[in-house]
């Protein structure tokens, strides 16, 4: 009778931009059954984490669009840590040049996806990743 | 899942622990009965705050200025926001929180995103325990945002201790579409977006409705109030307005009432479910049997449901 809903949130850190990227793969990930929670634009790593402590998601996508954002994702993951949230996966999208995707592999970051992914793939990482 | 360590983190103030527990609730973990059964009687302490209305009439924006106002009251909070799952795929997209983003890093508000799901035991019930496990980790606030859409959303506010309806000027002849049900359930009115165009009109037609509407038999007057979430106008107003509704149902003891009727009402509810439970199950023979007879027309509903309850019924000698 047990109902067990994967729960991501979509996040969008930094000042610039728009979030269509972001929009796009929300309604992707509700259509494939996902609750997902939305935050809009302009999060900051701490508004991120404890958005997914409080809504205990499984997962956190991250849709960054310029390098200068890289300095956040590893306070998330610092963050998380911090409060033993470890479990919470991540993911990243946007235009992630090839140097920064290493040294996103080297803090444990394994889905980067560039734009024009297909939706599927992310929804199939992320259903590997929360194991539900 | 371990209860015993929810139930400690819980009462300790643990933040991932409450998050847990209503993760629970929510996915229906059989376990989660134990959980609430201990948590119960460390609730009843918070005022619970429902704030409905129709889509876009701006009650994430409005919730979290008053969230703000309470804050500033000394008061910690929390915020269940309801949200449509799609009946199609069971997913959804749970927006309300875009609106509340600067209450995110205050560690005195706990904001939950919930969808409506397809609840076996019932929405109103999911919420009703979401809403007590707040209660229990300490809130003295705790607001229900929900789509004044149908009659789930309505049954949510049977929870609330004071119900907030918003609406938006420009309404015109849609007036007549607000659901009347709106007008029961309602003890305060809020036009918002009074920077708008309307406004006044908007208050004086639901003025006129609420007149027209049967009144309760107490003596609260439902007040209408203009507000701007927007502009961050008429908050203090509502929220004292709403301070003063507690107030007049702690001294006319009917709050002491209303939560009778929440706990007789989820009595209630948890009964007919583990009734249902109890009694009929589709993997038994017999259950089978009395489906096979419905569908070919040998019963009809009301000896179906006969039959299973003659099962129980002890002969009389
Ligand atoms: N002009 C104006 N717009 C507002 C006001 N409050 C909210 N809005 C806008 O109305 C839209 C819906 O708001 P939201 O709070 O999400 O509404 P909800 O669907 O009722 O929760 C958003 O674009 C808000 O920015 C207000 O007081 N004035
Ligand atoms: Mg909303």
């Amino acid at each position: 009778m047990s109902d067990d809903k994967i729960r991501v949130l979509v996040a969008k850190p930094g000042l610039d931009g728009h979030d269509r990227g972001a929009k796009v793969v929300s309604r992707a990930l509700r259509d494939a059954g996902f609750e997902v929670i939305y935050t809009g634009l302009h999060q900051s790593a701490e508004q991120i984490v404890e958005t997914a402590i409080q809504e205990d998601v499984d997962h956190i996508g991250l849709s960054i669009l310029s390098g200068a954002h890289m300095t956040l994702v590893p306070r998330v993951v610092d963050l998380l840590r911090e409060n033993k949230a470890e479990d919470i996966s991540l993911s990243i999208g946007g235009i992630i040049p090839d140097e920064d995707k290493e040294a996103l592999n080297k803090i444990g970051i394994d889905g980067v996806f560039g734009p024009g992914t297909d939706t599927k793939d992310i929804i199939a990482f992320i259903k590997k990743k929360v194991g539900k | 899942m371990n209860i015993e360590e929810l139930y400690k983190g819980i009462l300790e103030g643990n933040r991932r622990a409450l998050a847990k527990s209503i993760s629970a609730i929510e996915d229906q973990h059989p376990k989660c009965e134990e959980l609430m059964s201990r948590v119960y009687k460390h609730t009843g302490r918070a005022h619970i705050i429902g704030v409905t209305g129709p889509p876009g009439a701006g009650k994430s924006t409005l919730v979290d200025k008053m969230a703000k106002e309470f804050r500033d009251r000394g008061r910690t909070i929390g915020i269940v926001a309801v949200d449509p799952t799609s009946p199609f795929t069971g997913g959804a997209i749970l927006g309300d929180r875009i609106r509340m983003s600067g209450l995110s890093t205050d560690k005195h508000i706990f904001i939950r995103s919930m969808g409506t799901r397809g609840h076996l035991g019932g929405l109103a019930r999911a919420t009703s325990d979401v809403i007590r496990l707040m209660d229990a980790f300490g809130k003295d606030v705790v607001i229900v945002e929900t789509v004044g859409a149908g009659q789930s959303e309505v049954d949510i506010v049977e929870n609330a201790h004071t119900t907030v309806v918003v609406e938006m000027p420009g309404l015109g002849d849609d007036i007549q579409a607000i659901k009347a049900g709106l007008f029961e359930i309602a003890n305060i009115f809020v036009i918002n977006k009074s920077d708008m165009e309307g406004c006044d009109r908007s208050v004086r037609e639901i003025q006129i409705m609420l007149e027209m509407s049967p009144k309760s038999p107490d003596e609260w007057e439902v007040p209408v109030l203009k507000a701007s979430a927007r502009d961050n106008t008429g908050i203090k107003e509502l929220t004292d307005t709403i301070d003063r509704h507690y107030e007049y149902l702690k001294q006319n003891n009917l709050l002491e009432e209303l939560k009778y009727k929440s706990l007789k009402y989820n009595f209630q509810e948890i009964l007919k479910e583990k009734l249902m439970d109890f009694s009929f199950d589709e993997s038994r023979k017999e259950d089978q049997n009395i489906l096979k007879s419905l569908k070919s027309g040998k019963i009809d509903p009301y000896t179906a449901a006969e039959n299973v309850i003659s099962r129980f019924k002890v002969e009389k000698k």
